[in-house]
Order: structure tokens, then sequence, then C-alpha cells
């Protein structure tokens, strides 16, 4: 029997976290990353507060946040095992990739769980 | 006596010449490449960014405030607009490889390239405009 591997896994959250940061990130980093800051829109932050009440928001940004990591974490390992050719490193290098991603998960979620 | 010869599956190793660490700097094409994967980190970035951004709005006006204040300091309006660049970069490379990625077939013939992009990108602007919406309304 083939041995089991978690790469298959690991690809999929690559995957998916992929195609939702390239449709959501453009959108979200453009808006709260840019313009909201500049002061070009200004949405109340009454009716941004109101908008993360919703559990279906604090899912989606769970989500986004976790993919995201997720993915950002499978390519920069791979980047550094080929940019660098350091893959003689790659339990070092597993461990704080991926153990950064389920960090970053972990404050996602204790954040959007307790906020009021 | 010598020894008679042995035939085996057996080789002795293949010379490969060891890859630089620079070998990404030969090439445009290359150096392309690993900006793309590098937009991973400023992914990475965005995540951390909208965590401190959702605690400032759940420490009311003044917390929020001051996250503005911070967010507006140079330096991170750079950051972050390089971060949009590479967050771009990111969904336009990904959005050209899905026609490669995505195999349809419809009635036995493979759906166009064309198609499958298009598709993509009417659902990145779909997309879009719904959070522009929601966020903006």
């Amino acid at each position: 029997m083939a041995k089991k591997s978690l790469e298959p896994l690991l690809w999929t959250l690559f995957s998916a976290g992929g195609v939702l940061a390239a449709l959501a990130l453009p959108v979200h980093l453009l808006l709260f990353g840019l313009l909201i800051p500049c002061g070009l829109l200004a949405p109340e932050d009454a009716h941004l507060r109101g908008l993360l009440q919703h559990p279906l928001a604090r899912l989606y940004l769970f989500a986004l946040c976790f993919l995201a990591l997720f993915h950002a974490a499978h390519r920069f390992r791979f980047t550094l095992y080929d940019g660098l050719q350091i893959k003689h490193l790659n339990e070092v290098i597993t461990t704080f990739c991926y153990g950064g991603a389920a960090l970053g998960s972990l404050w996602a979620a204790y954040l959007l769980w307790s906020i009021p | 006596m010598s020894e008679a010869h042995v035939y085996t599956e057996y080789h002795p190793r293949w010379h490969r010449t060891r890859m630089s660490t620079w070998w990404w700097m030969k090439k445009g094409a290359y150096l392309v490449f690993i900006l793309r994967e590098l937009s991973s980190a400023f992914i990475a970035w965005f995540v951390v960014f909208t965590l401190l951004q959702v605690r400032a709005l759940s420490q009311g006006g003044a917390g929020w405030n001051d996250f503005l204040a911070w967010a507006r300091h140079p330096l991170v309006l750079l950051l972050n607009l390089v971060s949009l660049f590479f967050v771009v970069f990111h969904a336009a490379t990904w959005f050209n490889l899905a026609p490669k990625a995505m195999v349809l077939r419809v009635r036995g013939r493979r759906v166009p390239a064309k198609w499958i992009l298009i598709a993509n990108l009417a659902a990145w602007a779909g997309f879009s405009l719904l959070v522009a919406l929601i966020v903006l309304w």
C-alpha cells in the first residue's frame, strides 16, 4: 500500500486558499488597506461593527484567514526549497510555515469568536 | 585472476551539477516566477492586517480611529500598496492558469480556454462588487 502522506491535504488547502485569495483579497486590500485609511471612502465604524455581528461574516473572515494562511505557508515552503535550495532543512521549514499558519488561524478563531 | 564481470541493474550515481542559490537571478522569467511565489508573504501580511483591523473595530470608535491613524502612516500605506500589487499579480497569474487546471467538457468537446478565463474573471468582478456593496452601503 502506498505510504500515506499529508501532501494531498496540504495541496488542497493551498488550492482553496489560492482561489479565495485571488477572488477576495484584491477588493479587501483596496478598500481596507488603502481607500478607507486614506479617507477616500469612509463607511461608518458602527456599520462595519454591525456587519461583524453576523455569524456568516465571522465565518467568512475565518475561512478567508485560515485558507489564505495555509495557501501562503505552502507556497512559501516551496519557495524556500526551490528558491534558496535549502530542501535539506525541510523539517524546520515545514514546522515554521505550517506552524505559523496554524498559530495565525488560532488567533483568527479566538478573535472572531470572542469579540463583542 | 580477474573477477568475472557480473552485470547488475545498479548504476553509479549520475552526476548532477549543484544548483546555485542565485539561479533565479539569471533569467527574467525565473525572477518573475520567484516574485509570484513571494506574493505568498504579502497574503500572510494581509491576514495579519485584517485581524488587527477586526480587533480595532471591536474596541469601539476610539480604537478604530487609532487603527486608521496607524494605517495612514506612509510606511504602512506603502506596504499595503505593494501588497495590493502582489495580490493582484497572484490573482492574475492564478486565473491565467485556471484554463490549464480546469478541464471542462460539454457534449464531449473541451470548453475553450477563453471561456474558462472569462468565467473566472467575471466571478472575480462579481465577488469584488458584492464585497464593495456590502461594506460601503
